[in-house]
């Protein structure tokens, strides 16, 4: 009853050495969202364009070596929009077409169809690109891409202690069930919360000698550039082409 | 799987495509506004700590967005955390806190979408941040100067929050709907189902935030205004009835709510009519060209509607802006001290 | 530049905000160039802070610190930064990159050194804690012994004249406490070791400090220290349990 999800990071990305993992992160984040992009302004009666994106997609996944199990479990946090999408044409408005010994509303087929479509392809991307860079890289791809090295710095740090306040959690959570205590409803929650809050004073304590071990080192507010090797041109183009064989389809869907 | 159980954040974390294409733009631009914003003033609060503080707060709320707690027997709920992040950390190292936890739950792990990130951002982070803060700070001004009070003003304003939440995207989805589901029952299910929502909300966050109260004082910025020796007094209210008691509240204004939601809604056009709404409710002009075709053709009265979403939209925007205005005067000051 | 340098704490004190008694109350100590000093003491004697004192982390009230020629001030913090070197109880604290190497690389690059100066402070500092194979490991995987030899190596890459190791065993097996010692006899810095770890600081230690009540109540040999059961009880020290030459019964 009170388990808590640890899906955390640590199992996010698949050792491999696909061509996929090899491009430099920058070039992935660009594609990536490039791509998303056009996914997203694919209207939505263009039925053709959105299988060309699948494909590309479909593509993608078999390069760099992913189960399609893996990336259907991970696609698990659409699901709510998923049921959101499937009462559409049910609740939806307008002139309704007879599906079986069901009147469902036509706009509302093509706006579930557009959701799941959407939903699915944009999410998917994302999976592949995080399934096939680790955590490190993708730092430096973000500061790569020029956002603002606070930002990167505040993930950096995220992700380094995310792992420890989740064991933490999963440890109180333990001491606590090992006493008994299995809550069952919403005012016997306290101690959770309690829980919650020491942690929040042990996070926050951690980050103040995180800061003085910086500190220590010389820190001054700005986190060093440890430069590495940038994108090579063949990666740009290699992360930038299912973007643009789905703006081509796209384009060409205009001009049917 | 997402760190989320599909119980929570209905429509939350929003995929790729869900509003339209300038809503997401124009959410975009506002939250980046904010953001940069943000980025100064927390730079002024935190000096050369605000890396590494900023970075363990936001696993923080991302590990606490992660813990279930008990609703009723068998379910479960989840913490949204924008404005307990706001209450311990101050509004603007809160609302990069989180709006930085929900781009990396885009990012990298797929939980919501990438061009979706401007309209969640705006109502995860920064609505629940300002807006709670806002609210912490009016209910403060309502409620005794310690720890009691400083802890039923988060509970109240952490409620509330999730409630803005959900009107901001209603408002949202006025603007830029996909899906042929009128204004009025987007705007009932997702305020309905969020004032209960907010109750799980408001008792863990008040919770909280009395729990780290009890051990560093100095860990609350919204409650650096009182000595350690007022906090020492904390409530003993027993959380039994406080949940029963604002359980009762809120199923009460969901049934309001939802009443407006409902296909037939007599009584209130019978409001309408008394108050003169429904003459505008003939006019469809208002509908052309600014909002979704979607959200206003099914409308049983649209002048209603409209005037709902006009009172939530000033209701928003001023509780919004009163804590981006208190933010500000706040780093002000503790600049200037 | 390198080598080790002299400690100099004259008269400091220091209370915590809001706390009635100070926690350094007048604190004199000379430590020599190259000696290594455990400094001992009871829970809550101000041991981590006079180590936080060392490199300016926390700022004395009254009195003064001096590293070889420098007094520590405004003007010296940065200077002084880089020569004292603090290796934090929590080698999770220290280790703060998603890599051992970018972990170690991250002092000198503060330095504002080249690339390649920092790789080779990189390589030299992993190679003096046996720890050149940690280089692309990320800390979360490694072992209490491995981190604790990372932790080091992120301040020996400043080129410090003098360690403070906060703790150096807590957390560490067996064999990880014998390493560490082997360890830190071979380093040249001047070394102040805080610890509760009489036997370690016995292996390590050519002196002993007992901080009690603010200040320094005793100052002897390690090994004449533990020959003295009243006053290792005294300040609330004991060898661990089971090595005792008594009996509990």
């Amino acid at each position: 009853m009170i388990d808590l999800q640890t899906s955390t990071h640590r199992h996010l990305h698949v050792h491999g050495t696909s061509p996929i993992h090899g491009l430099a992160p920058e070039a992935k984040l660009a594609g990536l969202v490039a791509f998303v992009l056009i996914v997203a302004l694919t209207p939505r009666e263009w039925v053709a364009a959105f299988a060309i994106e699948l494909a590309l997609v479909v593509a993608a996944i078999t390069t760099a070596h992913l189960r399609p199990t893996l990336v259907l479990r991970r696609l698990g946090a659409i699901i709510p929009f998923v049921a959101f999408a499937l009462a559409l044409p049910v609740v939806g408005d307008g002139s309704t077409t007879d599906v079986g010994p069901f009147a469902l509303s036509v706009d509302g087929l093509w706006a579930m169809w557009n959701i799941l479509a959407k939903a699915t392809l944009g999410a998917s991307a994302s999976i592949i690109v995080t399934a096939t860079t680790p955590i490190p890289q993708l730092l430096t791809g973000l500061s790569r891409l020029r956002v603002p090295p606070t930002i990167v710095g505040i993930i950096g740090f995220m992700f380094r202690y995310l792992d420890l306040i989740v064991d933490e959690l999963t440890r109180m959570r333990r001491a606590m069930r090992s006493r008994g205590y299995d809550p069952q409803w919403l005012w016997q929650a306290r101690p959770i919360a309690a829980s919650a809050g020491t942690l929040f004073v042990r996070t926050y304590e951690r980050g103040e000698r995180v800061h003085d071990a910086m500190a220590a080192r010389g820190y001054a507010g700005t986190m060093p550039d440890l430069g590495t090797e940038s994108a090579e041109p063949s990666d740009w183009v290699v992360a930038l082409t299912p973007a643009c064989i789905a703006v081509a389809a796209v384009t060409a869907g205009g001009l049917w | 799987m997402g760190p989320y159980g599909a119980d929570v954040i209905v429509a939350l974390h929003a995929p790729d495509g869900f509003l339209a294409p300038w809503v997401a733009l124009a959410t975009g631009v506002i939250v980046v506004l904010i953001l940069g914003l943000a980025l100064r003033a927390s730079a002024e609060e935190l000096g050369d700590r605000r890396i590494p503080l900023a970075g363990v707060s936001a696993a923080f709320i991302f590990a606490a967005q992660m813990l279930n707690f008990p609703v009723a027997s068998g379910t479960t709920g989840h913490l949204l955390g924008g404005a307990l992040a706001a209450i311990l950390l101050g509004p603007w190292v809160g609302s990069l806190v989180v709006a930085i936890v929900v781009v990396v739950q885009a990012l990298v792990f797929a939980d919501g979408g990438l061009t979706a990130l401007g309209y969640n951002t705006l109502n995860m982070a920064i609505v629940p941040a300002f807006g709670g803060w806002a609210l912490f700070r009016g209910f403060r001004r309502l409620l005794p100067a310690n720890g009691s009070g400083v802890v039923g003003a988060s509970a109240l304003a952490a409620g509330a929050s999730v409630v803005l939440a959900a009107m901001m995207f209603s408002i949202e989805w006025l603007f830029g709907a996909t899906a042929p589901v009128a204004f009025d029952r987007v705007f009932g299910a997702m305020v309905g189902v969020h004032v209960l929502i907010g109750v799980g909300e408001g008792l863990i966050t008040g919770a909280v935030v009395g729990a780290v109260l009890a051990a560093r004082t100095d860990l609350v910025i919204g409650a650096a205004d009182l000595a350690p020796a007022d906090l020492a007094e904390r409530p003993r209210v027993g959380a039994r009835t406080f949940a029963l008691a604002s359980l009762l509240v809120a199923l009460f204004l969901a049934t309001v709510v939802s009443q407006f939601a409902a296909s037939s809604p007599d009584g209130l056009e019978r409001v309408a009519q008394d108050h003169g709404f429904a003459d505008t409710a003939e006019e469809h002009s208002l509908a052309d060209g600014l909002f979704a075709d979607y959200a206003t053709r099914g409308l049983d009265n649209e002048g209603l509607s409209l005037a709902v979403a006009g009172v939530a939209g000033v209701a928003l925007t001023l509780i919004v802006g009163w804590g981006l205005a208190s933010a500000h005067r706040r780093v002000r000051i503790s600049t200037t001290s | 530049m390198n080598g080790a340098a002299q400690i100099t704490v004259e008269g400091v004190s220091f209370a915590y905000p809001g706390a009635a008694q100070p926690v350094l109350d007048d604190l004199d100590v000379t430590i020599e160039s190259g000696e290594r000093v455990a400094v001992l003491g009871p829970n809550g004697s101000g041991k981590t802070t006079f180590a936080l004192h060392l490199n300016g982390l926390l700022n004395p009230h009254t009195g003064s610190i001096g590293i070889g020629d420098l007094t520590l001030g405004p003007d010296t913090l940065a200077e002084v930064r880089r020569q004292v070197g603090v290796v934090f109880q929590n080698a999770d604290d220290q280790l703060f990159m998603h890599s051992v190497y970018d972990d170690v690389a991250f002092g000198p690059a503060n330095l504002g050194l080249t690339a390649d100066a920092i790789d080779q402070r990189v390589s030299d500092a992993l190679a003096a804690v046996n720890g050149t194979d940690l280089a692309d490991k990320t800390p979360h995987h490694l072992s209490g012994g491995e981190k604790r030899r990372a932790a080091i190596a992120t301040v020996l890459s400043m080129n410090p004249r003098v360690l403070v190791l906060d703790e150096p065993t807590s957390g560490l097996d067996p064999v990880g406490r014998h390493e560490l010692a082997d360890l830190l006899v071979t380093l040249p810095q001047t070394q102040v070791i805080v610890t509760h770890d009489l036997p370690f600081a016995l292996a390590t230690c050519t002196r002993a400090v007992v901080l009690d009540g603010g200040t320094i109540q005793v100052d002897m040999d390690p090994d004449a220290l533990l020959d003295d059961p009243e006053l290792l009880a005294r300040h609330r020290l004991a060898l661990p349990f089971g090595y005792g030459r008594t009996r509990s019964s």
